[in-house]
């Protein structure tokens, strides 16, 4: 069975450490806060200003003036802090957010990302992606591994306009969970969904991909 | 009063000076800190082929939106359009010119602009559209790309609080884009929920240094909210 959007949320949940600062992308993203493994503490950082977001307010405590980088409104944990968006960007360049998760279009062997436009169709921008992309040491980038068509989404090079050059490492989809190699140029088979063969997997793989010996299925 | 009391009683007085063609940055982002009211002047005043630095376009009819109703944006420069319709339109038909700039790159450039730094190299935007035909450069083996910074001829910042000198305190994350903006403008207009005299203020706690504004009007804010997202208790 192909993974649900909870369950790839479940897995990249798992690569979340004690006292990691934390940036998750707006859409599929966001649902990793729903799985913080227990025992670990983490803080989420919103790139408009705010580290240390807390969940939806109560109509008590909703607030126009405190939101995340979605625009949805939100609160504070103990223990937060808001800052310019300048502040916010030079955490996210500076390399100091620990762990970042985005969606995408488009992964590549060279590990380039396309995830902000579609030549022919409405481009509404890149909000802070290009930024994140380019600074945070420790990405994953959360998607389907192909896209309704059928049509892979893991490819030998992007055909959609870059976010980022050479920047993702690992890619969790509703197949598995791979890694880049940048030097080789190819996505490495780490993991895979449970049920899913790893026929499947090279089928729907666009670039080059190396199966080792042993690919676990993942466990829930 | 004091040479330093910024005060200004209208809106008018507020953006005296506004002419045709100026570029103005305004805070703000999505509808949280924007300066409503003096972007409200703006479309009273009707001026026209402005070039609008922010990170969002406003929606239709509310904050920067309602500059598009008359046509008086020439040029956009934006990390993120969002879901306005008007703005959707006169993008395709060619009226609105848009700068998609990233946005770290955006509150960057501000910064700079404020600080007297004319460029600076980032990697973000390295290998992406946004980064064709800009100078590149190596360090430590990492390419970067120069990106210019940018000045207002007026910048519109929304703080909570401020004394009559100008300095300002934000209010949680309406603070955003309004401290580089209210450096970056030749002329920073600010409007407040709420202006106290000085010495009420802990210096302390001030967030923008009253040196950086140059006129201060208190206002009401209608504050709207445009994704209201709540859980039951």
């Amino acid at each position: 069975m192909t993974l649900s959007r909870e369950q790839m949320a479940m897995r990249v949940a798992r690569e979340l450490k004690d006292g990691y600062y934390v940036n998750l992308g707006i859409g599929i993203p966001t649902l990793v806060a729903n799985y913080i493994p227990e025992g670990i503490e983490v803080m989420f950082q919103s790139e408009n200003g705010l580290l240390g977001m807390g969940p939806f307010p109560t109509e008590e405590q909703l607030d126009a003036d405190l939101i995340n980088a979605g625009k949805e409104t939100v609160t504070t944990i103990n223990g937060a802090s808001i800052f310019s968006s300048a502040d916010s960007f030079a955490m996210i360049r500076g390399g100091h957010v620990d762990f970042t998760v985005l969606g995408a279009f488009e992964v590549d062997v060279k590990g380039n990302i396309a995830s902000w436009m579609i030549p022919g169709k409405l481009v509404k921008g890149m909000g802070g992606a290009m930024d994140l992309v380019a600074a945070a040491p420790n990405i994953i980038v959360m998607m389907t591994h192909a896209d309704k068509y059928g049509n892979s989404k893991l490819l030998e090079q992007c055909s959609l306009p870059l976010t980022g050059a050479g920047c993702i490492k690992r890619v969790m989809t509703d197949l598995a969970f791979v890694e880049i190699d940048h030097e080789q140029g190819a996505f490495i088979l780490k993991e895979r969904a449970p049920g899913i063969s790893v026929d499947e997997i090279v089928g729907k793989t666009g670039g080059k991909l190396i199966v080792p010996d042993n690919v676990p299925e993942m466990e829930f | 009063m004091s040479g330093f009391d910024k005060v200004v009683h209208s809106y008018e007085e507020a953006m005296q000076g506004l002419e045709d063609g100026m570029t103005v940055i305004a805070g703000g982002f999505g509808l949280c800190g924007i300066p409503e009211n003096l972007i409200n002047q703006i479309k009273k005043l009707g001026v026209k082929d402005l070039t609008i630095v922010s990170n969002n376009c406003g929606v239709d009819g509310f904050g920067l939106g309602v500059l598009l109703e008359d046509k008086q944006i020439k040029t956009m420069i934006a990390s993120y359009v969002g879901e306005n319709k008007l703005f959707e339109q006169q993008m395709l038909s060619g009226e609105l010119e848009v700068i998609l700039t990233p946005q770290g790159t955006l509150a960057e450039k501000m910064r700079a602009a404020g600080a007297g730094i004319p460029a600076f190299y980032t990697a973000t935007g390295y290998g992406t559209p946004i980064g064709e035909g800009k100078e590149v450069r190596e360090f430590n083996g990492r390419k970067y790309i120069l990106e210019e910074s940018i000045k207002g001829d007026f910048a519109i910042v929304k703080a909570w609080k401020a004394d009559r000198y100008g300095n300002a305190i934000y209010r949680h994350t309406a603070q955003n884009f309004n401290p580089m903006a209210a450096t970056a403008g030749k002329i920073t207009v600010m409007e407040v929920e709420e202006i106290v005299e000085p010495g009420e203020l802990d210096p302390t706690q001030v967030q923008t240094p009253g040196i950086y504004v140059d006129r201060l009007i208190q206002g009401t804010f209608e504050k709207r909210i445009e994704k209201r997202t709540v859980r039951s208790a």
